[in-house]
């Protein structure tokens, strides 16, 4: 499998690190930088489906809610703490980046961009946007909190937290101008 | 899913090695039943030891004869092509020092005075159970067991194993345990205990030369623990408010089904449980305390770990609940050890860890496959 954002991700992460993945789904991610870079770490998943998989994965995987605080972690105990496609699906937005803040020096976000095109087209046809990024309907989706890129900025910017880099995404493809437009996926790096 | 082991024997390890107790006192030799199912591989690495809580003992899985009524405590669990394959991996069931199934209890001899030990037989700790057990582990060529899967008190001594023999386990799999007990977990022990000590058939312990056993003051510990063992949703799902003869009968004889249940329980218990065996039980669960030698600070307790964890709670344990897991899951955290953590949802209470859930048995497979 060729993901783009796992090989950007890989490329942010330093060999040998700690690494942390909140909402790490099946653990797919984490075993790719466990093959890749030989991280060691944890990821944080709330479904019963998903610490099945993850085990299987051979991942550190630990049922908890992340709603809840990352409080079992001690300060700056990672060297990256990743929130990969979950930002959008939480409640308490500020509460899990300053947790974040606390446990890793660095921090990788993504989320599906709100602003993305074909996003805003439905709206004005006059529906809610559904697409393979945001598939589920607009009264059973998980997705409680969408933003665009530029609303992102500003919350980056709230938090004190600088771009370091960032990538978007198209159908796995990268997107170089115009992104708040034409990227369906928005990746961040992110320092203090 | 999965088939019976089929019929199986108990075998008897002899341990003529002395062993010096956490109490104080000595055991110049011991006896300690065991059972076995699948085959241990070549290079003997495909051993998994299951310790056994609080009523359980070595007899894991499988009959001991054709027309055997019940089957091992956790033939659920251990099996061909159960979760705890016994095609690929060599179990052990061991029942433990002082236990009521044939190792070396109150009820066995004493070899200095050739009488039986009664009252005088050492109270026992988790630590001194693990050191027992290592021996016997020895004896079957074992250096480095695979895995040990213990729940509720099997739990706590998979755990201790993790801590005094750091290079003789790879994975721990703890179930519904906890690091200590808490104030309420020894209250339930202590009003079972009293229940035992002041039947008039306890006689101090030496019961046996009096050929009698305190079966009153054991029916009454059981049916304690029992109710700490299920949830309030459990219990009230399979009894709720139904009565035996559906009237009130406005006498003190049983009238509901949950009093039939318990007192079904209790006799059944009292018949074979032996109580010193209960006493000590519930002793060894009072004293362990993984902190107590750690400055009170569970994350040094395992600062010198070698093994892998999977720790597993259950949401309505309310005797060990998922709040104490989490503690062993932070303390392990702490020390960058791999750690997995379920929290399985269930509404059976602490038995949970013994019934059959679809999550529950993949977690454990999948985990001693990885």
């Amino acid at each position: 499998m060729n993901r783009l954002d796992f090989i950007k991700i890989s490329e942010w992460i330093e060999p040998n690190s700690k690494v942390l993945d909140l909402g790490c789904a099946d653990g797919a991610l984490l075993k790719y930088l466990q093959a890749e870079k030989m991280t060691t770490g944890y990821g944080i998943e709330i479904t019963p489906a998903n610490i099945e998989k993850g085990i299987k994965n051979k991942i550190n995987i630990i049922q908890m809610n992340l709603e809840d605080g990352l409080s079992v972690f001690d300060n700056q105990f990672f060297d990256t703490v990743i929130l990969s496609q979950t930002l959008q699906a939480m409640v308490n937005i500020e509460k899990i980046m300053d947790e974040m803040k606390r446990v890793a020096k660095n921090i990788i976000v993504s989320f599906p961009n709100f602003g993305y095109w074909k996003n805003r087209l439905q709206i004005i046809n006059g529906k809610m946007p559904k697409s393979s990024d945001l598939p589920h309907e607009w009264y059973n989706t998980p997705n409680i909190h969408l933003c665009t890129v530029k609303d992102f900025y500003d919350l980056c910017e709230k938090k004190r937290l600088i771009i370091e880099d960032q990538l978007f995404l198209s159908e796995n493809q990268p997107i170089k101008y115009f992104s708040n437009l034409r990227g369906s996926i928005g990746i961040f790096k992110l320092s203090k | 899913m999965g088939k019976s082991v089929g019929i199986v024997e108990s075998k008897i390890f002899h341990c003529e090695d002395e062993l010096a107790l956490v109490c104080g006192k000595k055991l110049s030799e011991f006896d300690l039943i065991y059972e076995t199912y699948g085959k241990l591989n070549n290079n003997k690495t495909n051993a998994i030891f299951i310790p056994h809580a609080l009523s359980g003992n070595h007899h894991i899985a499988g009959k001991y004869h054709k027309n055997d009524k019940y089957s091992g405590w956790w033939d659920n669990m251990v099996g061909p092509a159960k979760p705890i394959d016994t095609n690929k991996y060599f179990v052990i069931g061991i029942n433990n020092l002082g236990g009521n199934d044939g190792s070396t209890s109150a009820k066995s001899i004493n070899p200095k005075t050739k009488k039986v030990w009664g009252s005088s037989f050492p109270i026992l700790t988790v630590k001194d159970w693990v050191a027992s057990q290592k021996k016997l582990i020895n004896s079957l060529g074992i250096e480095k067991l695979y895995a040990i899967v213990g729940g509720s008190l099997g739990g706590m001594q998979a755990m201790q194993w993790s801590i005094d023999f750091p290079n003789a386990v790879e994975k721990i799999l703890c179930i519904a345990a906890a690091p200590s007990l808490t104030a309420q977990n020894i209250a339930f022990n202590e009003v079972a205990r009293q229940a035992i000590l002041q039947d008039d058939k306890f006689y101090k312990g030496n019961f046996y030369q009096e050929k009698t056993k305190p079966k009153k003051g054991l029916r009454i510990a059981r049916m304690l623990g029992h109710i700490t063992y299920l949830s309030n949703d459990s219990m009230d799902k399979k009894f709720g408010r139904k009565l035996i003869q559906g009237k009130y009968n406005y006498n003190f004889q049983q009238n509901y089904e949950i009093e039939s249940y318990l007192n079904y329980q209790g006799d059944k218990f009292a018949m074979t449980f032996d109580a010193n065996t209960y006493l000590r039980m519930t002793k060894a669960l009072d004293y362990f305390d993984l902190e107590k030698n750690f400055k009170n600070k569970l994350s040094k307790v395992f600062a010198k770990i070698k093994a892998k964890y999977l720790v597993i709670s259950f949401s309505s344990d309310w005797r060990f609940p998922p709040s104490r897991s989490k503690e062993i899951v932070k303390a392990l955290l702490d020390n960058n050890i791999n750690v997995t953590y379920a929290e399985i949802e269930a509404e059976t209470g602490h038995d949970a860890f013994l019934l059959e859930s679809e999550h529950y048995h993949n977690t454990v497979r999948n985990y001693l496959r990885s």
